[in-house]
């Protein structure tokens, strides 16, 4: 018994180390976009030498290299802020009357539609991109944020459906019926009723769908070519094309400033971050 | 009742019931038709679109002129393919291991071997990271992290450890460099679904095995490995689906460069498509694609059934019981 006890600890303390070692690089990563974006000299790697704000200063001036002029920050983050606010706000409704349909609504075809939406939940929309650019240049959105807000609301419908159709099933079937007691129709009831029960869920969504619409880069990127257009993301992978072994600082800054909101929901919510966000996935 | 009369019965009946379900239909519609529209727009018809594109020579203008299978011909005997499928077979192969492997480790590490929950979410919070990283950042830190000169990161450490030169890795590593930088994006899915798994084994299994003065790695192999089993799986065909299709993190790091070897098919068709503006021929590799994640999941399905998750809705359960109808 004694020995046995011993090896456990003895693995056990392998694996802190493997972890810890394992761990260190990619901490090392953001600490590096922290220390890099104030100063202009690093030492190890990630240890400032020198604090400077110098690498900050595309928030109040614009970045030149040689002839070229990068668009002003503040344009392109209003239009990041828009991209991402529309397509929460559509993700969020869309998601939240279809889910409600599939969960507590019996019509033909609805097997039919949960199937599909399964199916595409696993199916990678990144696939269809040259054909995506065919139907928004058809429909007069291409080069338009609104098309890119259309296709990825599109492509995240199904999982956030399904995750809402999963919260409206666990709400009871009386409440609903009290309503329609009370003289409600379906849509009434909906609104009233039912959407108040699943706050927290629609939250959840919501938050997801924000940062997927932030982080979005392919799309914005095939499908979006006036600089006035641009997002954060595209203005940041081209800033990376021109500045990349000369000015790792103004990445690093321009990278750190990117990630407030990400960085901003690591703190709120760190919890409830795993068992959300996958929740949709494994059922 | 005549023959005659029965079949009329019969036939109002199945009317009756036809007309309840078209009813049912419209009463859904409103919820259902914004979903509907988009999911037909941009998941139905582009895949339409993609099967009838990769049969024309479409190029930027966007213009339809049907070439029948020239495409696939081409494809067939595209010298580059042949490289490019390869790179792809190896991409997948060892993301996956990376993802599983690395996945697996990182669950049983954090859920099993560490006690204290603040430790474990600490973890399991950094291993989220790169998942959470808008990846145009997230390949920023891979550049910064390999760059080529002697002051680059990765090649001081190397050269104040072990007293390496310094070297460009991403010139000289670079199907290496994309399989881990992509590792490390599954690993945290795979993580987060494996300690589900793990947190839903019943507590007396470990107990059992206590009892049976069983070590952390009897555990490990003989209580969670069998519990894994069908999470494992169901991540595989997971990730298969979504790395074969998937070239976003590829396309940031290397662009499939230098000279094609860490190309995969995915962002060999991309590249077709908006750096050679040749739209069909593009589409053709898209095609291939599709086809291959269609198929797989159906069969991720068909593993995994439906059955479970299919429910009605209760309301209608209750509505269909009671004969109420609203």
């Amino acid at each position: 018994m004694k020995n046995g006890i011993k090896t456990t600890s003895l693995s056990r303390a392998a694996i802190y180390i493997l972890l810890i070692i394992l761990s260190l690089p990619i901490l090392l990563g953001y600490l590096w976009l922290f220390s890099g974006s104030i100063s202009d000299e690093l030492e190890f790697g990630i240890v400032p030498k020198r604090i400077t704000f110098e690498n900050w200063r595309f928030l109040w001036s614009d970045i030149t290299i040689g002839t070229k002029v990068f668009p002003n920050i503040w344009p392109i983050t209003l239009n990041s802020l828009l991209l991402s606010g529309s397509i929460t706000l559509l993700e969020v409704l869309i998601s939240l009357l279809a889910g409600y349909a599939l969960s507590r609504m019996n019509f033909p075809g609805r097997n039919f539609i949960l199937k599909t939406t399964i199916i595409l939940h696993a199916f990678p929309g990144v696939a269809l991109l040259i054909a995506l650019y065919y139907v928004l240049n058809y429909i007069g959105m291409i080069d338009k944020i609104a098309g890119v807000v259309l296709v990825k609301v599109a492509l995240e419908l199904p999982m956030a459906t399904w995750m809402i159709k999963g919260f409206f099933d666990e709400i009871s079937w009386e409440i609903e019926w009290a309503a329609y007691m009370d003289g409600c129709s379906r849509l009434q009831a909906w609104y009233k009723i039912i959407l108040p029960q699943i706050k927290p869920g629609i939250a959840a969504v919501a938050l997801f769908a924000f940062l997927a619409g932030w982080s979005e880069f392919i799309y914005s990127y095939t499908f979006i070519f006036s600089s006035e257009n641009y997002t954060l993301a595209v203005f940041l992978k081209n800033l990376i094309g021109d500045f990349r072994f000369l000015d790792y600082g103004l990445l690093a800054a321009a990278g750190l400033f990117y990630m407030i909101p990400v960085i901003a929901f690591f703190l709120i919510s760190q919890k409830s971050l795993a068992t959300i966000k996958f929740g949709g996935i494994k059922r | 009742m005549s023959e005659l009369e029965a079949k009329i019965l019969e036939r109002v009946t199945a009317k009756k019931a036809s007309m309840e379900g078209v009813r049912k239909f419209f009463t859904a519609l409103p919820f259902l038709g914004p979903f509907l529209f988009l999911i037909i727009l941009f998941y139905l018809v582009p895949v339409i679109l993609t099967f009838t594109m990769s049969l024309t020579s479409m190029d930027y203008a966007l213009e339809w002129n049907f070439v029948g299978l020239k495409n696939f011909v081409r494809f067939f005997q595209d010298s580059s393919v042949k490289i490019v499928v390869l790179n792809t077979v190896k991409y997948v192969v060892y993301t996956l291991m990376i993802n599983v492997g690395f996945g697996f480790f990182l669950a049983v590490a954090t859920s099993y071997f560490i006690k204290n929950e603040n430790l474990r979410l600490a973890f399991q919070t950094i291993w989220m990271l790169p998942r959470m990283t808008p990846p145009v950042v997230y390949a920023l830190l891979w550049l910064w992290f390999l760059d080529p000169t002697e002051a680059g990161t990765l090649n001081s450490v190397l050269h104040k450890l072990f007293g390496l030169p310094a070297q460009n890795w991403i010139l000289n590593h670079p199907m290496k460099v994309v399989i881990v930088a992509n590792g490390l994006i599954g690993t945290s899915l795979a993580m987060v679904v494996f300690s589900a798994a793990i947190k839903s084994i019943p507590v007396d299994y470990f107990r059992a095995a206590s009892v049976d003065g069983a070590s952390d790695w009897d555990v490990v192999r003989h209580v969670i490995v069998p519990f894994l089993k069908w999470p494992i799986m169901f991540m595989t065909i997971w990730q298969t689906l979504s790395l074969i299709t998937s070239y976003e993190y590829i396309l940031l790091i290397t662009d499939g460069g230098p000279l094609n070897r860490s190309e995969v098919l995915s962002l060999f068709s991309y590249h077709k498509a908006f750096s050679n503006y040749e739209f069909g021929y593009g589409a053709a590799i898209s095609t291939v694609l599709v086809i291959f994640a269609v198929i797989l999941a159906v069969v991720m399905l068909k593993v995994f059934g439906y059955d479970a998750i299919m429910m009605r809705g209760e309301i209608d359960e209750k509505r269909d019981k009671d004969h109420i109808s609203f």
